[in-house]
């Protein structure tokens, strides 16, 4: 029963060679799902609109009239060189994109996490403590109830209060125009670049402007969290470990901070890693209600235009980032919870 | 206050808990007491209500639980001090050791949290290294090397649990240790390990101990007296060598007879089942199992008794004479117990 | 058999009539959403004031555009003059039809294979179970984007486009959760029994698996049902749903009203948005209330208070 704790180096390296069968798995998903239109990328895009010899270079130098298997070693090759491609309707390279665009969805995501965070786990321990209480029924209601509105009704409603009635907060942009004209961009995460520029103006046009998107996308995580956290808390207080530092006389308030409370979230880390997908669905939602130049609101326009280069560029990149997050995750379970290291 | 006084005098102590089907009577009158130095043994099948009296001494009792009675701990009656003047006696005043050590312990923090919390929870005066300096000392008693301090409690053996277990239970040096069946769980070998170390507690400390367990071996290697309880009452109770040589009440005799040793050819056993905590038998808890069952223990409660040889016991096989009424003393006609009749 | 599953679940039913407080108001106030938005779906053609699409009325005047909510038009008209009220009703029929399909298909294909992979293990479970693993860990919306994407190349964009979008978004889901269930189960006592006593692996799966993992189906389908029509809505919203002609559906009206707001036209983003939130809260009112009623863990039985009687008199001691 007894077992030494593996040191967190090696958990380290084995799960990241288990990384790689399933990179591989969703790679190969992704190029196969990318082929399934007929045709090729290049006539989809700008087939009636360029020449027949043009469309044949271009799709020569897109690799599209290589044998399959060809392209397949190719688009792997390229991935590991992280090499996204370059777009076929706007020639640009897809990495272009991945840093601009990434950037600002990274900059929603990132503010949005912090909104979920601190209301969905707050929110969440005071309704797992208080079971069946007025607040615990209140606070389950309200994560049900923002869970179930889509972004862009929260939107919607968002520009109706605060956007034409009250006119306080944008509703569109990551910053009013003439701001960004004038910001330089060093790292793309305007709220940084803005604070680096060192004028107030800026920075707080530019804060004014994450603040819906950002609490949008948030509270809708924070609907999902509440529960979690709830469940988590009622399961935990019922432990064996309770009762058993109750009888070693340690008061209730340390028992339900330091006992209880820290044991629930840690299974709800591990769900963390699963919100992350749900963060990034959302964020296409909400860019595109707010026009926020994300790589979702990116991707929902390659689509449109059928720039089938670009699209599978983006989708590769997240693959990629979603890899990145379970492991991630994976890393801080283990060395929050010592069970875990095989 | 007498040298002799006892460390713990339970005074008609009655807990019932509320459940689904009506009140369970899980301790329904229960008076017992135990003096510094002294080990009881307290006895019962699964279902009497032992473990409910070893936490409702300590205040542990669930949500919806009625109690009443006194509870006395050095003349303080626990029944009726605040919670937090409860709270503050569990660990230095009386400590309780639970039956499961594999879910006792939080899987997140390490021994040497543990300790620190207990400790300091109750001292918060105390340096750092005086807080190391007696959880080191409590583990040591109990074979635990200093070198494991900084373990987590999923590293250990399950024996080891329960002596880390116990060692949290004595660093604060508590009068009454209330230990519920603390080696059920455990293999033979442990179990002997642990025993001793719980004499060894009234040996150097002189400790009172409260040891709750079905198991009759254990009462007769390590207790001074016992209580045998039945259907939340104490049927018998007494020194615990004579108890084992002349039990008095015919629950305790044939739990004796159904020991299985070397020397068992047949199986013995009482038929019937436990009975029901929420709807008892009247009068004698034990009349429709007992093989020795009169009419009039069907029809009034037994009254205490003290007997030569010092014990208490609760049957009418004891007296007094005078209260049973005419033709009592006819044997009971017995319904016929089918094999399968569950509480 | 229909017998001793219908009897089954009735017995499954015991727990909600026991529960008290919280839960069983939970569940109650979920079947009540969600009935009303069925009856609207199921009376459609007979409530609805006008059609989906009509945009003109009976003597061929066009309705007015962007009209706020009047006497003939409870929830005003939208930007293609159509009646909002009007779409609202014929897009819970499109709603629920979708999610029937998806939640359906996504059974049919997960189940069975969550309990075949779960209970013979093998390679062949390991591979499945990355292959979910790492679909389940895609970003849902974008999954569905691209195969709604796809699929609409070449069979059009239509109500069965974006359920089987749908649907195979939500099959690794199924899957997992059956799977892990039915690998715990196969370590239980009593299936293990069965084993050693020789029963063919049909009878075991049959009779003790698939029994006990069914039971956790119905809040699964449930929760899922919420969030296909989330998806459904996203969908519509960005354009990859169903063609406003084809049918009514809310995200889709959503999309067209949210230019609307910078106007003040409330009506036309409203009532669709509302009507999204209602159902979606009632399925997961009525799934969350479910599980807290049927989960054990979760689960709180009613208790009497107790109360001490007085003692009986005390005898004196002899």
């Amino acid at each position: 029963m007894a077992k030494p704790t593996t040191s967190l180096r090696t958990y380290a390296l084995t799960r990241l060679a288990l990384v790689l069968p399933m990179l591989w798995i969703l790679l190969t998903l992704v190029f196969f799902m990318m082929r399934v239109a007929p045709g090729d990328p290049v006539t989809a895009a700008l087939g009636g609109r360029l020449p027949e010899k043009e469309l044949q270079d271009r799709r020569h130098a897109a690799g599209y009239d290589k044998p399959l298997i060809v392209q397949y070693v190719d688009y792997l090759g390229d991935v590991a060189r992280l090499n996204f491609g370059t777009t076929i309707t706007d020639d640009r390279p897809v990495t272009d994109v991945i840093i601009e665009n990434g950037s600002a969805t990274l900059e929603l995501t990132f503010w949005a996490m912090v909104v979920a965070l601190s209301v969905g786990i707050g929110l969440g321990l005071v309704a797992g403590r208080l079971r069946d209480s007025g607040a615990d029924v209140s606070i389950r209601m309200f994560g049900i109830v923002v869970y179930a509105m889509p972004a862009f009704f929260l939107g919607f409603l968002a520009q109706l209060l605060f956007g034409e009635r009250l006119g306080w907060l944008p509703t569109s942009g990551r910053a009013s125009p003439e701001v960004q004209f004038l910001l330089p961009t060093h790292t793309h995460l305007y709220l940084i670049d803005a604070i680096i520029y060192g004028d107030w103006a800026t920075f707080k046009d530019v804060v004014l402007h994450l603040i819906l998107p950002a609490t949008t996308l948030g509270l809708i995580i924070a609907g999902v969290l509440i529960r979690l956290v709830r469940v988590n808390v009622l399961q935990t207080m019922k432990g064996d470990y309770i009762e058993a530092a109750r009888a070693r006389g340690i008061d209730e308030k340390s028992v339900v901070y330091r006992h209880a409370f820290k044991n629930a979230l840690v299974p709800v880390v591990t769900v963390l890693g699963l919100q992350v997908a749900l963060l990034m669905s959302g964020a296409v939602l909400t860019e595109t209600t707010f026009n926020w130049p994300g790589i979702g609101f990116e991707l929902v326009r390659y689509l449109n235009n059928r720039d089938y280069i670009a699209v599978q560029g983006i989708i590769t990149f997240f693959a990629l980032i979603v890899i990145f997050i379970s492991v991630l995750i994976d890393f801080v379970n283990a060395w929050i919870d010592p069970r875990v290291r095989y | 206050m007498s040298a002799t006084a006892p460390v713990l005098d339970v005074r008609d102590l009655r807990v019932w808990y509320g459940s689904a089907r009506g009140a369970v009577r899980a301790v329904d009158g229960v008076s017992l007491q135990i003096r510094a130095g002294e080990v009881l043994g307290l006895v019962g099948e699964s279902g009497c209500g032992k473990s409910t009296l070893g936490r409702g001494v300590m205040g542990l009792l669930p949500d919806g639980s009625a109690v009443d009675g006194q509870v006395l701990f050095q003349d303080t009656d626990l029944l009726k001090v605040s919670d937090r003047q409860l709270r503050r006696m569990r660990g230095p005043d009386i400590a309780l050791i639970f039956q499961e050590p594999m879910t006792r312990l939080n899987p997140l923090m390490r021994i040497e949290d543990h300790f620190s919390e207990t400790i300091t929870a109750h001292e918060p005066k105390l340096s750092k290294a005086e807080v190391r300096r007696r959880s080191l000392e409590a583990l040591g008693g109990m074979g635990i090397p200093p070198t494991r301090f900084r373990n987590y409690p999923h590293e250990f053996s399950g024996g080891m649990r329960q002596r880390i277990m116990i060692a949290l239970a004595l660093v604060l040096r508590p009068r009454l240790v209330i230990a519920d069946e603390p080696t059920t769980a455990l293999d033979v070998l442990v179990e002997a390990q642990i025993l001793s170390i719980l004499a060894d507690l009234k040996r150097n400390f002189d400790t009172a101990l409260l040891l709750i367990t079905h198991n009759l071996g254990i009462v007769a290697e390590a207790c001074d007296r016992v209580a045998v309880m039945y259907a939340g009452r104490i049927a018998e109770e007494g020194d615990a060598r004579t108890v084992f040589s002349q039990p008095a009440h015919p629950y305790t005799r044939e739990l004796l007879r159904s020991v299985i040793s070397l020397n068992t050819t047949g199986l013995h056993y009482i038929p019937g089942a436990p009975p029901s905590l929420i709807d008892p038998p009247a009068a004698c808890k034990f009349h429709p199992r007992c093989p020795d069952a009169m009419r009039v223990c069907a029809l009034l409660a037994p009254v205490e008794q003290r007997l030569s040889a010092g014990q208490r016991v609760e049957c009418w096989l004891h007296g007094p004479g005078d209260r049973i009424p005419e033709g009592g003393r006819e044997p009971l006609e017995q319904e016929q117990i089918a094999v399968a009749e569950e509480a | 058999m229909a017998s001793q599953l219908i009897a089954r679940a009735g017995r499954a039913f015991g727990p909600v009539r026991e529960a008290r407080g919280v839960p069983r108001w939970i569940v109650w106030a979920g079947i009540v959403l969600t009935m009303l938005f069925v009856v609207m779906a199921l009376t459609a053609p007979w409530i609805s004031p006008y059609a989906f699409d009509q945009y003109q009325d009976a003597s061929g005047q066009r309705f007015v555009k962007q009209q706020a909510p009047s006497s003939a038009h409870w929830f005003g008209t939208n930007v293609q003059s159509t009646d909002v009220m009007s779409r609202v009703i014929w897009g819970a029929r499109t709603e629920l039809k979708v999610v029937l399909f998806a939640v359906v298909v996504s059974l049919l294909v997960g189940l069975p294979l969550g309990l075949l992979s779960g209970y013979f293990g093998g390679p062949v479970d390991r591979v499945l179970v990355l292959i979910m693993d790492a679909l389940f860990a895609f970003p849902y919306l974008l999954l569905a984007i691209v195969i709604a994407f796809l699929l609409s190349d070449k069979f059009g964009s239509g109500v069965a486009t974006a359920a089987f979008a749908i649907s195979a978004v939500y099959i690794p889901q199924y899957f997992r959760v059956v799977r892990n269930h039915v690998v715990s189960l196969r370590e239980e006592s009593y299936v293990e029994a069965a084993r050693a006593l020789g029963a063919r692996p049909r009878t075991v799966i049959g009779r003790y698996v698939f029994q006990n993992v069914v039971q956790s189906v119905p809040v699964i389908a449930t929760l899922n049902a919420a969030d296909a029509i989330l998806t459904l809505a996203a969908l519509g919203f960005l354009g990859y749903g169903i063609q406003p002609t084809d049918a009514a559906e809310w995200g889709y009206d959503s999309s067209r009203a949210l230019s609307d707001a910078g106007a003040g036209i409330w009506w036309t983003g409203l009532f669709p948005g509302m009507a999204i939130v209602l159902l979606v809260t009632g399925l997961t009112l009525l799934g969350e209330g479910l599980n807290d009623v049927l989960n054990p863990v979760l689960r709180r039985r009613k208790m009497e208070p107790v109360t001490l009687p007085p003692r009986a008199p005390q005898e004196d001691q002899g």
